[in-house]
Order: structure tokens, then sequence, then C-alpha cells
């Protein structure tokens, strides 16, 4: 590495990333000693565990910054082509954990492919737009980009692993920063505000509600001729949507994703059963208060009633021993990397570091909401981890690799024209 | 525009992240309160209830171990019932009503489902104990008492009643606290403290070691143990010679206002109030509305207190100096204050001054003197108000202030009373239509610890100390002001000593005669106090009580006494006894007049009390 290279990475991002592991790690240590003495050859311990992989992800890091920028766009089809085969092979060689087939077994440690296809697809992305002949307005060259990313998403559904897959939808960053028209925007919003609105009333109601605030509209605009067909059309497809949606959501989903709605929405209550997780995690926050019990002091932390508390759930674990301080600080922290990301990707000079720049803060963003969404009780259960703090090796290495070749291709953008 | 909708989205998302954290961890507190309840367990350790003695140092009331077969009803698993039921002899019915119940008063926290099991009973349920997941046995201590009597005095202790439970947060279900008497007064002294002790449970409930290593454990502290002022010995024999008879005993130290004894009859030993048979033995005792057991005569029984009062008469006749000692009264079988109205009195020689005026009980004399005490002042409103106030320095009419759980006012009666009852100003009223409260019949009620303590306050000349049961605490002396205090009466020291010289010669010559004991001096007077009852809503009257209050020795009283015996007809017929008794007794140590004794002891009243529920027409004051 030359030395202007070190100069160029942004340290910043550098720093908010430390912090977050370091922290991460306290957490996953308070949410997972027991009484033993703490021994780094202890490999049954979780802390332990997680420390080795951050040690080893060093290595990645040295590896990303001592690759040519140039390697990562001339082969980021060849990477994603291994990418995508290596979640294929999961469906012969892969390993069955917890009912999902998502793993590859090394002796006593596990990879999970899909944590490393996101900063592959990211790649393939950013190539693919930053090609001098796609043209993102081109229905045909939306397509392509929607399979690039739809691929590995649909291979990781049937894992089953809807969780990661649901990651995917990250990259509509990317797309819209590159000017995919906001009219994907609005009918994705608006179809998502019709799913929960129908879920939370009848379809019929909604529908009513809608035929009459268009009827408003109308009259209000009677002068200046509004094309009737329009309106119509309109009305007929949401229609058509709430009924589908009430239909989809009692005939195809299945009980356990019902629940997870209807708990999120408020029209259940169950505490024991499926809520058990949401509930339980929430309370173990609350009781956090202002500056919470103190490291290692949480006792919904110790008696372990929060289930997967240092994988998915450990922002609860932040909750409840740091309380609000703690955790705003938490939440601070990572909307200070988001946006520090956000605008190291719009000074990329190359449209391929910018797309894969927006891909980083996509991914990272819908992890952040979705996990944080899920432990706070906001969103339904969706098992991804927090960047950074959950535990696991194959989710650190992701996201280790996936923002460090960011960080990489920050740095050489002076060379870039 | 569309680089900042990205900013924007990103920076709400983190706006709505620490609203949802500010509203989780500051705004709504019920989580915390959750959270204590689902991971950490409690666990109490019960100190030992203080122990009580009497004033020489006699143990009265000790504990015994018992224990409460518990439930957490979320950590029942299924079990055999049967053989549960069979093990603890209760009834299935009784099981599934005590789990339902326990349920719904809360899953989590523990319930009794069998209180009080004996020794033997724990001895077996133990060994089958681990087939029985989520009941365990609770340690705790019920009373032992090693004295028959003073059940009204020491009271008794039970389980708290849901009411309490809310009321005070310190007691749980299954908790036992004082419901009478002493245990109640000094809850606080003899229950000492609850040890706690956190443990760390995780979610499948097992225990996982101490919460914060012990951080906020804490360890019993004992109860205090207290020496009442109660002479068991006294007690005990005073409680013999009630037996058959119904009423009221005080006795009090005037030098210091501590009670004796305090004796009411018909009584119940008080290990009858003792664990799994409280409760049917306490509702057999309720339930008697007849001789009402359960009723303290002695603190809350509002008698007419008849000629004793007359002391008082006396008294506010010297202190408005309306009268002096040697000014008579002519009495013709009563005093006439109306064409028709005549105040009824017994045949003796007159005229009569003060101090055989009081030796002879001379009805007429005090109506006299009352009279003019009253009609001293302008209207009868304002002579009534006056008398009042005289007779209220005495502690009459009025709670006492003292440290017993129970008690009556009594009634001493003012200007708006007879107002009231005669109409005014609709009516006048005129000091002779109060002239009953001269001789202590009419409005005026009292109890027999107020008499007692007016007996006290003469035999002190002029004061008294507010009668109490507490002595000491944990062996330390009490230093409370009510108690260590002297109150005044509004009567001047020397207007006592014709009183106490008429007071001993009802004694040497006068109604009490037959009662005198030799080497002591007594002061007293006889009472036969006229009563009425209603039985199935008719008003008849009953056989008079008898009534008496003493004191001794003249010149340094040990005993201030007050007896009342409801329907014992003249005063020194039984009550006058009784208080000669109980004077030997406590001053001499035995009694000497075996035949007395004798007497009292084999005399019942029964037959009398029966009378009026008989049905059958009755004659009285046979």
């Amino acid at each position: 590495m030359a030395r202007s290279t070190i100069v160029a990475i942004d340290w910043l991002t550098v720093l908010l990333f430390l912090l977050l592991i370091g922290f991460g790690w306290g957490n996953i240590y308070s949410a997972s000693y027991g009484d033993e003495v703490f021994s780094l050859t202890d490999f049954s311990r979780p802390y332990v565990k997680q420390l080795y992989w951050i040690a080893l992800s060093v290595i990645i890091i040295i590896i990303t910054q001592a690759i040519e920028t140039k390697f990562y766009e001339r082969f980021a089809g060849l990477i994603f082509v291994i990418s995508i085969a290596s979640l294929l092979g999961l469906f012969l060689f892969g390993k069955n954990v917890n009912g999902a087939t998502s793993w590859y077994a090394f002796g006593p440690v596990g990879l999970q492919p899909s944590e490393f296809a996101k900063a592959a697809t990211a790649l393939a992305l950013a190539k693919f737009l930053s090609d001098m002949q796609t043209n993102i307005n081109l229905i045909n060259h939306q397509l392509r980009a929607f399979l690039i990313i739809a691929l590995p998403a649909l291979i990781i559904i049937p894992q089953p692993d809807p969780g990661s897959a649901l990651v995917y939808a990250a990259f509509f960053f990317p797309l819209y920063r590159e000017g995919l028209a906001a009219t994907y925007l609005i009918i994705g919003a608006s179809a998502g505000t019709l799913f929960i609105l129908t879920l939370l009333f009848t379809p019929l109601w909604v529908v009513l509600g809608i035929g009459i605030i268009m009827l408003m509209i109308l009259i209000k605009n009677r002068k200046h001729k509004p094309r009737y067909s329009r309106y119509l059309l309109t009305l007929i497809v949401i229609t058509g949507f709430c009924f589908s949606v009430n239909y989809i959501f009692n005939n195809v989903f299945e009980q356990r994703h019902r629940d997870r709605f209807n708990i999120v929405l408020g029209k259940e209550v169950d505490s024991k059963g499926i809520g058990y997780n949401t509930n339980q995690s929430q309370i173990a926050i609350g009781s956090g208060g202002w500056t919470g019990k103190g490291w290692k002091e949480g006792t919904q932390t110790k008696g372990g009633f929060v289930p997967e508390q240092h994988t998915d759930y450990i922002f609860s674990t932040v909750g409840e021993e740091w309380g609000f301080l703690g955790a705003t600080t938490v939440v601070i922290l990572f909307i200070g990397l988001l946006i520090r990301l956000l605008y190291l990707a719009e000074r990329q000079k190359s449209q391929f570091s910018r797309v894969y720049g927006y891909s980083v803060v996509g991914i990272l963003f819908v992890h952040f909401v979705v996990n944080v969404g899920m432990v706070t009780g906001l969103l339904p259960t969706v098992g991804i981890p927090l960047p950074f703090f959950s535990y696991g090796g194959s989710g650190l290495w992701g996201f280790t690799l996936l923002l460090f070749i960011f960080i990489k291709l920050d740095s050489n953008r002076v060379n870039e024209w | 525009m569309r680089k900042l909708l990205l900013y924007l989205i990103i920076i709400t998302t983190g706006i709505v992240f620490i609203a949802r954290l500010f509203y989780l961890q500051i705004y709504n507190t019920s989580f915390a309160a959750l959270s204590e309840d689902n991971a950490i367990k409690v666990l109490y350790d019960y100190p030992q209830r203080g122990a009580i003695y009497d004033r020489n140092g006699k143990l009265l009331v000790t504990n015994q171990p018992s224990y409460d077969v518990m439930v957490i009803p979320r950590e029942l698993k299924p079990f055999d019932t049967l053989e549960f039921c069979s093990i603890l002899k209760i009834s299935k019915e009784k099981l599934v009503n005590q789990l339902h119940k326990a349920r719904v008063y809360s899953p989590r926290v523990p319930s009794v489902v069998i209180p009080q099991l004996t020794k033997d009973e724990y001895a077996y349920l133990q060994e089958k104990m681990r087939k029985f997941d989520g009941f365990y046995i609770q340690k705790r201590s019920l009373r032992d008492y090693h004295t028959e009597s003073a059940s009204n005095v020491l009271g008794y202790i039970a389980e708290v009643n849901d009411g309490l439970i809310k009321k005070d947060p310190y007691y749980l279900s299954g908790d036992l606290i004082g419901m009478q008497g002493v245990e109640k007064q000094y809850e606080n002294e003899l229950r000492g403290l609850k040890g706690i002790k956190r443990i760390q449970k995780d979610r499948f409930n097992r225990d996982i070691g101490p919460y914060k290593n012990r951080k906020y454990d804490t360890l019993p502290v004992n109860g205090k143990d207290l020496t009442i002022t109660i002479d068991e010995e006294l007690q005990s024999y005073g409680q013999k010679l009630m037996e058959n008879k119904r009423g009221g005993i005080v006795a009090l130290d005037p030098s210091t206002g501590e009670i004796l004894t305090l004796i009411t009859a018909p009584s119940y030993k008080p290990e009858l109030l003792v664990g799994r048979k409280r409760s049917p033995n306490y509702t057999r005792l309720h339930y008697d509305s007849i001789s009402k057991p359960l009723f303290d005569r002695g603190v809350k029984g509002e008698y007419p207190p008849g000629s004793p009062f007359k002391a008082i008469t006396a008294l506010i006749g010297l202190q408005e100096g309306i009268v002096d000692t040697k000014e008579s009264f002519s009495c013709n079988h009563g005093f006439r204050y109306g064409k028709k109205a005549k105040l009824g009195c017994h045949s003796h020689r007159s005229p009569l001054s003060m101090i055989p005026g009081i030796a002879q009980s001379c009805n007429a004399y005090f109506a006299n003197v009352y009279l003019r005490s009253i009609n001293k002042y302008d209207t009868p409103q304002e002579g009534i108000d006056n008398w009042k106030k005289h007779v209220e320095s005495f502690g009459l009419g009025n709670y006492l202030g003292n440290d017993l759980s129970s008690g009556s006012k009594g009634l001493i009666p003012n200007s708006k009373f007879y107002n009231k009852q005669y109409k005014y100003p609709t009516y006048k009223w005129y000091a002779t239509a109060t002239i009953s409260n001269a001789i202590g019949q009419g409005a005026v009620l009292a109890t027999p610890i107020q008499l007692a303590n007016m007996t006290a306050a003469i035999a002190n000349r002029g004061y008294f100390y507010t009668p109490h049961i507490i002595k000491a605490i944990d062996g330390q002396p009490i230093n409370i002001e009510n108690f260590t205090k002297p109150k005044y009466t509004t009567i001047n020291k020397e207007h006592f000593e014709p009183i106490i010289e008429g007071l001993h010669q009802v004694y040497t010559q006068g109604t009490a005669k037959s009662l005198q004991i030799e080497g002591i001096d007594i002061c007293g007077k006889t009472g036969t106090a006229e009563n009425y009852t209603k039985v199935n809503g008719e008003r008849m009257q009953l056989t008079d009580h008898s009534v008496f209050i003493a004191f001794a020795p003249k010149d340094d009283p040990k005993i201030a006494i007050a007896v009342f015996i409801e329907n014992g007809y003249w005063g020194s017929r039984y009550a006058g006894k009784i208080a000669s008794l109980m004077i030997e007794q406590h001053i001499k140590g035995s009694i000497s007049r075996t035949d007395l004794e004798d007497w009292v002891l084999t005399h019942s009243l029964e037959e009398e009390y029966a009378k009026p529920y008989s049905g059958e027409p009755f004659k009285i004051n046979q």
C-alpha cells in the first residue's frame, strides 16, 4: 500500500466502524458470559469466538486495501457468479442449522454465503449500472438490474431465510440515485401503506375510504376537465390490490407470518406465544431507564429472557444495560456512519464506486431499520443481524468486506477520472 | 432533491428510533416492574414474633412453629390430587377452589393453599413434597400461650386479609398480623422485619444464583419482646371469680396508670384462636350474640355508673363552692322535685352531711348538691356545660387515649344533648330534668376502665396517669409522655380529703361494711345501676347492675379498681365482694376470707341472664 492511500482512507468511517465493533463485542460478552473465568481458549463461549472473528477480520481489511481498485470493477461479474454458485451449492452441501440450510461447515466453523452475496451483488450491480451502454430509464435495462438483485434473493428465500432475502430491497438506494423513476417509489410506498391499512381495517373500508377521497378530489378539480377513466382505473387497481392482499394474507401466509404482523399492528396480544421475543426484548429495553442497569448487570440479559440475545436481539442488551443514553448513542453512531457513507458515495467520481457506495448505505440501512425496528417492537419479527454488533462470524466478515471495499474505492477516488 | 430524500429517510429513521426508545425507557415505566417480576424471585425469611411477659416477668406468649403449604400457580405441573388431598386431609373441591383463588390472585406470586400445619402433618408431607411441583412449604410461627386468661388483653394474630395487603405492602398473602389487643396495638414492635432474599432466575424459571451478590438481601430482624402491665396472677384470679357472671373488672396502679387487670366475662382461652382451629372457633365466639365473649366489657361496655358517680357530684359541689362538708340535707325516702317527681332513696337516718351522705349513699343529698351546682349559673345550659367540663377532667365521656386496641367513649351529656332531647327552644328544660345525673343514672354512661381511672384520680387526690398496657419493650421501660405525665382534674386537691373520708366510711360504717379487710384501709363506693334492654324490640327493665369502685390503701394507693357485674343487683352483692377479694389478693398476695371467696365462686347469674330470653314474664331484683 502506498503512503498516499493510507492518508486517503476515510478515517472517520474507520473510527465509527471500530466504535460499533468494540461496543458490540462488549454487549455480546455481557449477554453470553456465565460464571466462568474469562479464557481465550474457551471456544464454547460466543464472546471468545467473536473476539477471534474480529481479530481475523483484520486480514480481510488488509486484503481489501491491498487489492487494486480496478480488480473489483473488472472481476465484479466473476465474483457475482461465484457467489451465486456458493448459494446454489448450499442445496447440495449445506448444513442445516435451526431449520435453515444456509451454512457451510468447516469443522467447528460455519460460513454463511448469503452474508458475502450482498457485497457480490453490490459489485455486480455497480458494474452493470456503470456500463456506458446501460440506461436505467429503459425498461429492458431495468429488468436486467432487477434480475441481478433478485437472483440471489430468490435463491436465499427457500433456504429458507426470508429475512436475508429482504435485505436485497436495499438496492433501491443505488437504483434511485442513478435515476430510476420516482413512480416506482410512489407505487412501492402506496402499496406498503395499502397493505398495512388493509390489515388494520377490512379491504372494504379501505376501498370505500379511498373512493371517497378520490371523489372529493374529483369534485374539487372538476373545472379542469379531469380524466375520469384514470381515476376509475386507479380505483380498480387499488380495489384489486386490497382484496388480493387480504386473500394472500389469510390464505397464502402461514399463521406464524400472520402473527408477526398482527402483533406489531396491535391486533393481537400474546406475550407468551409468538410475541414472546418481542415482548421480552421490550421489557429488557424498557427496564433500562435513563442510564441502564450497568454493564453485565442486566437482569433480563443475565436471566436469558430474551432469546437470541447475543445475535439478533443484541440491541436489547444495550437498552437494558446502557439505558436510553447508551441505546441512543448506538442509534446516533449508526445514523452517523450511514450519513458519512452517503456523503462519501456522493463524492465518488466513478459511477462504479458511487453505485457501490449507495449499495453499502442501503444494505446497512435496511439491516439497521429492520433489526432495531424488530427489537423495539416497531416492526414484525424478521431475523436479521445488526451490522457490526450481532454475534456471528460470517455476518461480521460480510459487513467488514462490504464496508472496506468501499473504503478502498473511496481512498482511490483521486486517481479516477 | 433525490440525494436529499435519502438523507431525510435516514435521519427520520434515527429520530423515530430515539423517540421509540424514549417511550420504552423513560415514558412508560411499566417495563421496569415487569422486568422485576419476571427475572427476580423474592424469598422471605420470617423472623420470630416477640414474646409477651407480664409485669412480674411471667412468660405469657411465645411462638410455636407452623407450616403453610404454598403454591405458585404457574409452576404447577399435573399431580396426584387424590394423594395430595389425603395427605392434607382436605376435600378435592377445597383444593380446586384454593388453586383457583390462588391463580386469580396472581399466577406468579405465592398463595397459601393450606395454612398452619402442625409439626406432625408437616413431617409427613415434607417427604412427599418433591412429587408436587409448584407447591412448597413456608415456615411461620404461631403463638403459643402460657396462660389461660387475658385473651382480651393479648388479642390474637391471624392471616392478613386482602384489604390489609393493599393498604400495607409489607404484608403478603399468608402473613400473620395482630388483629386485637396488644398483638394489634404493638404489631410493629412484635413482628420484627422479614428478611428478603432475591434470587436471579432465567427464563425457564430456574434459580441461577443470588441477585447482585446479595447486595439487596436483608436479614430478618426478630420482633421485640414486650412486657405488659398486667399482673397475670391477679388477672387469672379475677377471671376465676367472674365465672358464670357477665361484666368487667379493671384494676389500675394509681401511681403509674398501669393496668393491673383488664377482665371481661365471659371470656375464652387464648389458645382457641391459634392455628387452623382459629377460624371455626372465632366464628362460634363471634356469633354468640347473647353472652358476647369477644366483646371486651372492660373497655367497651358502657354502663350507667350509678352511685360511685356521687363522689364526682360531691367534688364538683365543693369546687363550685355551693356546699361545704358540714351542711346537711334531709331525706324522706327520696328527693321530691316536682308534684309527682321523686328520686327515691332507701331508708337511713336523716338529715345527712357530706361524709355520711357518701357512706350511706343518700340520693337526696346528691340531688340537692347537683341542682345547686347547675343552678349556680344563669341558665341550665351553662350549668350543664360547666358540670360536664369537671366530669370530663376525670377521663369520663371520651376515649382515654390509652394503648388498647378498642374502647368506647361512654357518655357525659352536655347542653346540646338536652336541647335536642327536650326540643329547645320550643320547650324549656331545667336542671331538675337532668337530676338523675347526680347519682350516675340518666344519660351518664361510663366504661369500667373509665370508672377505674376516675377512682385512681380520686385516690391520687386530683390527677391520673392515662391507663396503659405497655410496661417495657425489649426490657427497656417505656418513656411515652402521654403515659408518664400526670393529667390534672379541675378539682382542687384539698376537696378530695372529705370525699375520701366518705369513701372510707363506706367500708367502716356504710354500704360495704361487711367487706372490710383486716389491716387494709379501703375506700370504695357501691353502686346499683338501673338498666334496660331490648328483647325482640320490646324495652324492658332488667335486674340492676352491681357496681363497685375502690382503692386501697387509703393513704398510699396501690390499686384502684372498678367492678361491673351485669344484673348483679345491689353493689355489695357481687361487685363489692369481688373488688374486695381482688384488693386482698393484690395487696396481701393471698385470700384469708375463704368463705367470701367460696360464695363468689359458687354463685352464678346464668339464670338471671336467661330470664329475658325465656319468653315468659319474669321478676327483676329478686
